[in-house]
């Protein structure tokens, strides 16, 4: 991939964005190649600093998908994801990042349509924004970034939904 | 506890800019409790800062973090000590107690705040932290039903309420609860309304910070030769 495409990270979780991506590639739902799937156990386990950490790696835009208010597994979850996402963003602003990057949303694990739209919609946003001056696509942050993020994880392989 | 607050990013990044490599330094103890200064705060403002520093074309300013268990005491400084060489710069997540520790402890090393130290309090709610204790040196707490009017009514008056305390509530911030109100309820409650009866003597102010930094001297603890330094 050229080094000016955008990378959106897309921090899933595993009982509906996740599966609802799942279900995008099965219906051969299009969208936008610019994202990158991490799955998480709930998006209750996003922290601050996993949101900025992101952005310092070089995400152009990041997307936290959750359960439906009142659908998480570990009951609020979500609802905590959004207070941190707000924060998170907070905090962008300050440092002179357009909040606009990152964002909260909630969806159930049916809604394969609705997966492709918000991934569509981010990567309007930042083709809108143009890429972040602190944007690298440098596969091996790619992956050091993640794992970062999944090492504390380690979600049991083979696990279903 | 103490309570803070952090400083913006962009007044830590602008105390930091000019250094090369800067360690920032959280506390384990009151600012991890308030949510201001401990272990994940401190990945978070270090995440924030170089993200900050590169925006502004200084991103060859190393900065790294690291969290040791309390800030106001050389025990647990010295387990800092053998980390600080490297670096021209610290940056105290600390309260102020705990920034002027480092900066005594490290002669050579300049040392910044990266909190505002507000008060001692507690925590009142989910993330919602309040004053109670302006630490007046002389603890008149028996006579106000356990309720400080110092610290929590507006006027630090000690015959309240003044006139302005309206269906519970301040006059000079209409959310906060009038410490006059709680004072005369508590009493109620416990029957002992009638000490408010008399009037409360002026406070001794001369035990207050006014005259300089305090000291407190217990002998029994202090070694023999190494202690109490003058
Ligand atoms: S009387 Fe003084 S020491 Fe006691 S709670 Fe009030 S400010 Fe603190
Ligand atoms: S309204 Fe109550 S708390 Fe406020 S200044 Fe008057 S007495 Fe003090």
């Amino acid at each position: 991939m050229a080094d000016r495409e955008p990378i959106i990270l897309a921090l899933c979780c595993h009982y509906c964005a996740y599966a609802a991506a799942d279900l995008a590639g099965s219906m051969r739902i299009q969208y936008p190649e610019s994202v990158r799937v991490l799955r998480l156990p709930c998006t209750g386990r996003v922290e601050i600093n996993h949101l900025l950490l992101a952005f310092e790696y070089g995400a152009d835009g990041v997307i936290v998908a959750g359960c439906l208010e009142g659908g998480c597994h570990f009951l609020e979850g979500n609802v905590r994801a959004r207070r941190r996402v707000e924060r998170a963003k907070k905090i962008l602003a300050e440092i002179g990042l357009e909040p606009e990057r990152l964002e909260m949303y909630n969806l159930s694990s049916g809604e394969g349509g609705r997966f492709a739209q918000i991934v569509t919609e981010m990567a309007e946003r930042i083709s809108r924004l143009g890429l972040s001056p602190l944007h690298s696509n440098r596969l091996h942050q790619e992956r050091e970034l993640g794992g970062r993020i999944i090492q504390e994880e380690a979600i049991p392989q083979g696990e279903t939904k | 506890m103490i309570v803070a607050d952090r400083k913006k990013v962009p007044e830590i990044r602008d105390m930091i800019k000019d250094h090369s490599r800067v360690l920032l330094v959280g506390c384990g103890t009151c600012v991890t409790v308030c949510l201001a200064g401990g272990e994940r705060e401190t990945g978070i403002l270090g995440s924030a800062l170089r993200m900050a520093l590169r925006l502004i074309g200084r991103g060859n300013v190393v900065v790294d973090e690291c969290t040791i268990e309390r800030q106001c005491e050389n025990a647990f400084i010295d387990l800092l000590a053998p980390r600080v060489k490297p670096y021209d710069a610290i940056c105290s997540l600390g309260c102020g107690a705990g920034v002027q520790a480092l900066a005594d402890r490290f002669p050579n090393t300049t040392v910044y705040p990266g909190v505002n130290t507000q008060f001692i309090g507690i925590l009142e709610a989910p993330g919602v932290w309040t004053e109670k204790c302006a630490a007046c040196g002389n603890c008149r707490l028996g006579e106000f039903v356990g309720i400080c009017p110092i610290t929590r009514c507006a006027k630090r008056l000690l015959n309240g309420p003044c006139a302005g305390s309206r269906d519970g509530k301040c006059e000079i911030v209409a959310e906060r609860d009038c410490a006059w109100q709680l004072i005369y309820d508590r009493a109620c409650a416990l029957g002992v309304l009638e000490q408010f009866a008399r009037i409360a003597e002026p406070h001794d102010w001369s035990t207050a910070s006014d005259g300089g930094p305090r000291k407190v001297i217990r002998e029994d603890q202090c070694i023999a030769g190494l202690g109490p330094k003058a």
